[in-house]
C-alpha cells in the first residue's frame, strides 16, 4: 500500500468515527481545536484503527499524540 | 426529545438485551421481563441453559441462550460476537452473574476471596467493557449492574461478596460519567433478600433472622428485581444515571 493509500484509508476511519468532513481530517488538523473530538473519540478512533490495520496501540504511545498526523505516523510506523 | 437523548433506538423487533446468569434466579427473571415487553434477549450462563424450557417456545427467534463463564474473556468474547451475528450490538447489558463463597474472614482463603471478586466484581467490568465499545458508536446504551444490599450494610461471612457488590457501585459511577455524553446511562440495581437459591443456600434460620429485619416483612419475588432492572433499561429512565435503587423492602434504606 502506497503513502497515500495508506493516509486515505486512515482518513476513512477518521471520518466515520469522528463523524466529520474528510477535507478537515489533514495531518496538521489538532483533535481538540479543530475536529471537536474529546477523549472519549480519540478511544474509539485509536479501536477503530487498531481493528483496520491490525495493530496494537499502547496506553503511553497516546501521550502527547494531538493532531492527525502525529497519530498516522504512529499507526505507520507499527506498519 | 429525539432518540439520541432517550438513549434507546426505536427498533420494532425490540431491542437487543444481554442479562449475564440468566439461567435461574434474578438473571431469569430479567429474561423474562425483556422478552415480555418486546426485546429480544441473549441469556448467558456457565451451563449454556436456562432453567425455564418454556422460554424459547413462548418467544420464538427472540431468546439466545449461550454458555459463558465471566471470568474467560475469550468466553466473554465469543458470547457477544454471537449475539451482534444474530441481533446486532448489544443495547441493554445486565451484568447480574455472580457467586458466592461464603466463610468468616479468618476462614476465607485468597482463592475464596479471588474467585468471587473475578466474577462478580472484575467479570461484571469484563461484560460492561466489551458492551460499551459498541454502545458508543450506537451513542445509546444502558448498563445495569446488579448489587447487593450487603454492599452496604456488611454481611457476616460475605466480606468477599460485599466488597464485589460494593465495587461495583464505584465502577458503575466512574463508568456512568465517562459515557454519560454519548447518552448511555450506568446504573446500580441493590436487591435486598430475593427467593433465590442463593438465599436458599443461608438456611431457614439466617433466612428467618434477616426476615425480621425487612420493614416491608418479607424477602422479595426475582420478579420485583426484574421490574426495577426493566425500569431503569426503559427510555423513560434515561436521565438516571450512576445511581444506586434499592429494591430491598427498606432493609438498607438511607444507606
Amino acid at each position: 500500500m502506497s503513502n497515500e493509500e495508506t493516509f486515505e484509508k486512515f482518513k476513512e476511519v477518521a471520518v466515520e468515527v469522528l463523524q466529520v468532513p474528510a477535507d478537515k481530517v489533514t495531518p496538521d488538523a489538532r483533535f481538540a481545536e479543530d475536529l471537536d473530538a474529546d477523549s472519549l473519540d480519540l478511544v474509539e478512533l485509536v479501536m477503530a484503527l487498531e481493528e483496520s490495520f491490525d495493530v496494537t496501540v499502547e496506553e503511553t504511545e497516546l501521550e502527547g499524540i494531538e493532531t492527525i498526523g502525529q497519530a498516522y505516523d504512529l499507526i505507520v510506523a507499527k506498519l | 426529545m429525539s432518540d439520541d437523548d432517550t438513549g434507546q433506538g426505536t427498533d420494532d423487533e425490540g431491542r437487543v438485551v444481554l442479562v449475564t446468569g440468566g439461567s435461574r434466579g434474578i438473571g431469569l427473571a430479567c429474561a423474562r421481563w425483556f422478552l415480555d415487553h418486546g426485546d429480544r434477549v441473549a441469556v448467558t450462563s456457565r451451563s449454556g441453559t436456562v432453567e425455564d424450557d418454556t422460554l424459547d417456545g413462548r418467544h420464538p427467534g427472540r431468546l439466545l441462550v449461550l454458555a459463558c463463564d465471566v471470568t474467560d474473556a475469550e468466553q466473554v468474547e465469543r458470547a457477544f460476537t454471537a449475539v451482534e451475528e444474530a441481533w446486532g450490538p448489544v443495547e441493554v447489558l445486565v451484568a447480574n452473574a455472580g457467586i458466592t463463597r461464603d466463610t468468616l474472614v479468618l476462614r476465607m482463603g485468597d482463592d475464596a476471596w479471588g474467585d468471587v471478586i473475578d466474577t462478580n466484581l472484575t467479570g461484571s467490568f469484563r461484560v460492561a467493557k466489551r458492551a460499551l465499545a459498541r454502545m458508543l458508536r450506537l451513542r445509546r446504551g444502558r448498563i445495569v449492574f446488579v448489587s447487593s444490599v450487603s454492599a452496604f450494610l456488611g454481611s457476616a461471612g460475605q466480606a468477599n461478596y460485599s466488597a464485589a457488590k460494593a465495587g461495583l457501585v464505584g465502577m458503575a459511577r466512574s463508568m456512568a460519567r465517562e459515557v454519560a455524553t454519548r447518552s448511555i446511562t450506568v446504573n446500580v440495581i441493590a436487591p435486598g433478600l430475593v427467593e433465590t437459591d442463593m438465599l436458599a443456600a443461608l438456611g431457614d434460620d439466617r433466612k428467618a433472622e434477616l426476615g425480621t429485619l425487612v420493614p416491608l416483612g418479607r424477602t422479595a419475588e426475582p420478579e420485583e428485581i426484574a421490574e426495577a432492572v426493566g425500569f431503569i433499561s426503559s427510555a423513560g429512565a434515561a436521565y438516571i444515571t450512576g445511581a444506586v435503587l434499592p429494591v430491598d423492602g427498606g432493609l438498607a434504606m438511607g444507606l
